[in-house]
């Protein structure tokens, strides 16, 4: 294996970050961390998933450099409100997440699934493969992480297999980063996901800017993140730098300012599944299914056929959403044909029935769904009205 | 060597062992299979029983009573449809499917030789009742999915106590299987009872509802298996007369149907409450799902 990993002398044994999430082990690298440390990703082969800016908004994209990075630049969100601005600074991760998470990687919006023949007798059906390189995901917050091992639990870990997603995601390799800013909709911290960055990377981040100095606290947590942790310049981190790192996450926990409520969600939603407040929602939801295209671990899909003239047939898989008219047909029909039906659909699933199917909440607190609600419905504050609206008039 | 090329194929652990069970099944859940029409029974006049036989050369596709499958035309689309055949025969795999959509037409149309994709069984299928009392209620198209279930426990019926039937549809020119009925009938060792809502002139059977029948159904021990298919109306209104009898609710289970498109659980069309009515289902105990089925729109 030595071509793989090679015979390093690592200046120490590695240990690695403890679950309690006190930092236990790290190094200090400079503010141009990310000039060599994507490169190097590159050329090992990797695709690199990096922030950066696309048309106005700051969103996960294969990046080819560092200067790809919005590096300055920052974010101000709100329910139906998002602006990305440059602040004219050089910090590398001044903003909260844009409206891209990384389902849009690992489960693309369009995939083949599989190729089909019209032969003179039979149909010949053949599998579509779908080893690509593989992806460094870099930038990676808190929340994301929670949404991955979420979607691993769905569709790695369930009856049945998505090969695709797992196979990508199987070879991917995570750099995370903890949040130093809080988006105005983040409610990481009361889903417990957030914002410092448990488990779930290889590498995590911390931007330390103290004075002039501009310098990265960097954990691993995985044996690959080691590896390319040595294989970087470091020194290791001063108790100062330790501290200074975690009073960044904490400084960022107490600046969020949105919350779900400390409620059971889960008794809450199925003994009121029929209240009025559905009704009332439906009044403002436009069915648009935005929540359902931003949200880091929704994953429904439909599959279609596309036929040509020539006998031959390719069957895809698209993301599809429960907002739909036509996701619920039954005999040509839809089942849920009122908004109030499916946004309860959308809102039971992801914090009730979720932990029925999944064993925990469907839901890791980034907030997209709050920003990118053209009519800025908040799911923590439905949940805020249900909770005090049920208890005035049981149902 | 670069130092960098140390990276190549480095893998998070969290998710490689996972993977490389996962990857052995990459997709055969969801890839069709080659089948050919065998044979074409008109049933009624929008109703028919094609029988498959495989046409990769590959094994029979083995199915408990209940499971279905998802049938493939090319060029019109896919749909879900139970299995009707016997499942101690699956080299020939039998559909019974009433045209009602542009798939379902299209199927309807095949004749013996045609060429089809299908996949699956997919789903949970009938509870066993081997020891017991088996009640199957069945409404319209209903009377398909349980077949399956009474070739089984007629093929074996000594290994079960009291077995019945009540089978409603519109009218008499709507029944399924109407040979093998009066066949069934003539046993002696299952009770047949059979309704339509509309008779014609030469009707001489129960003109009604099927609820009523139920309470022809005889039990002989305390514990009776009932399993019914059909309407979701109709299941809730069966379901509440088999209490009535006294049979628990989680004795008794019901089909139901939602948007399966993947069948595997993982595109989340059919969710139905907690369940993923194409993995969790289509059989649920009756008591698992009574509360929701009460409750629209869902």
């Amino acid at each position: 294996m030595g071509w793989l990993f090679g015979d390093r002398n690592t200046a120490e044994p590695h240990r690695y970050a403890q679950t309690n999430g006190d930092i236990v082990s790290a190094r200090v690298i400079q503010g141009d961390l990310f000039e060599s440390l994507i490169p190097m990703l590159i050329s090992s082969g990797y695709r690199v998933v990096a922030p950066t800016l696309d048309e106005g908004a700051i969103v996960y994209d294969v990046i080819d450099d560092a200067a790809d990075l919005p590096i300055g630049w920052t974010d101000e969100q709100g329910p139906a409100s998002y602006r990305s601005y440059d602040r004219g600074d050089d910090v590398y991760f001044g903003y909260s997440v844009g409206p891209r998470s990384l389902r849009a990687f690992l489960s693309p919006p369009h995939l083949t699934l599989l190729t089909i023949t019209r032969g003179d007798t039979d149909l010949a059906f053949a599998s579509d493969e779908h080893e690509g390189r593989a992806y460094a995901f870099v930038g990676v917050r808190a929340c994301d992480l929670a949404a991955l091992a979420i979607q691993d639990k769905v569709l790695v870990e369930s009856r049945f297999v998505d090969a695709a997603y797992t196979s990508a995601r199987s070879r991917s390799l995570v750099i995370a980063v903890n949040c130093s800013v809080a988006g105005a909709t983040c409610f990481c911290a009361s889903m417990g996901t957030g914002p410092r960055c448990s488990s779930g990377y290889d590498l995590v981040v911390t931007e330390l800017v103290r004075g002039d100095a501009h310098e990265f606290v960097v954990e691993s947590g995985t044996d690959a993140g080691a590896d390319i942790l040595g294989a970087l310049g470091s020194r290791e981190a001063s108790p100062s730098d330790i501290t200074d790192a975690a009073d960044v996450s904490l400084a960022t926990e107490r600046a969020i300012s949105t919350s779900m409520p400390d409620v059971d969600t889960y008794t809450l939603l199925t003994d009121n599944l029929e209240h009025s407040i559905w009704e009332d929602i439906a009044q403002r939801c436009l069915s648009c299914t935005n929540c359902t295209l931003v949200c880091p671990t929704c994953f429904c899909s439909t599959i279609s056929d596309f036929t040509d003239l020539a006998g031959k047939a390719t069957r895809t898989k698209s993301w599809d959403s429960c907002f739909s008219l036509d996701f619920s047909n039954l005999h040509g029909h839809p089942v849920r044909t009122s908004s109030s039906s499916r946004y309860r659909q959308w809102i039971t699933h992801k914090l009730a029935y979720w932990y029925d199917q999944f064993g925990s909440s469907g839901c890791v607190g980034c907030g997209r769904c709050i920003t990118w609600c053209p009519v800025g419905i908040d799911i923590t504050e439905e949940i805020q009205r249900l909770d005090s609206e049920a208890q005035e008039v049981p149902v | 060597m670069p130092e960098s090329s140390y990276l190549i194929c480095t893998e998070s652990p969290d998710v490689t062992q996972a993977a490389a069970v996962a990857l052995a099944g990459l997709h055969e859940e969801m890839l069709p299979r080659p089948f050919r029409v065998r044979s074409k029974r008109m049933e009624t006049i929008d109703t028919v029983t094609l029988e498959f036989e495989a046409a990769d050369g590959g094994p029979p596709l083995s199915f408990q009573p209940g499971q279905f499958t998802m049938l493939y035309v090319f060029g019109v689309g896919e749909v879900p449809l139970s299995i009707s055949g016997d499942p101690e025969a699956p080299g020939v795999l039998a559909h019974t499917v009433r045209a009602v959509g542009a798939v379902t037409n299209a199927i309807c149309a095949l004749v013996p030789g045609d060429s089809i994709g299908i996949r699956g069984p997919y789903g949970t299928g009938w509870p066993h009742a081997q020891g017991k009392d088996l009640l199957i209620i069945a409404g319209g198209i209903g009377l398909a999915p349980v077949r399956p279930l009474i070739l089984n426990a007629l093929a074996h019926r000594d290994e079960y106590f009291c077995v019945g039937l009540a089978y409603g549809s519109r009218s008499p020119g709507e029944l399924l299987y109407t040979s093998e009925l009066e066949a069934w009938n003539a046993r002696g060792d299952i009770n047949v009872q059979v309704t339509v809502d509309h008779g014609n002139p030469t009707w001489r059977g129960d003109i009604g509802v099927v609820t009523p029948l139920v309470r022809r159904l005889r039990c002989e021990t305390d514990d009776t298996i009932a399993v019914i298919c059909g309407p979701e109306v109709m299941m809730r209104v069966v379901a509440r007369a088999l209490e009535d009898r006294g049979i628990a609710s989680n004795n008794i289970y019901v089909s139901l149907e939602r948007n399966m498109e993947c069948g595997i659980g993982l595109c989340g069309h059919c969710q139905f409450g907690k369940d993923f009515v194409c993995t969790d289902g289509p059989v649920f105990p009756y008591a698992d799902v009574a509360y929701r089925l009460g409750i629209g729109a869902q």
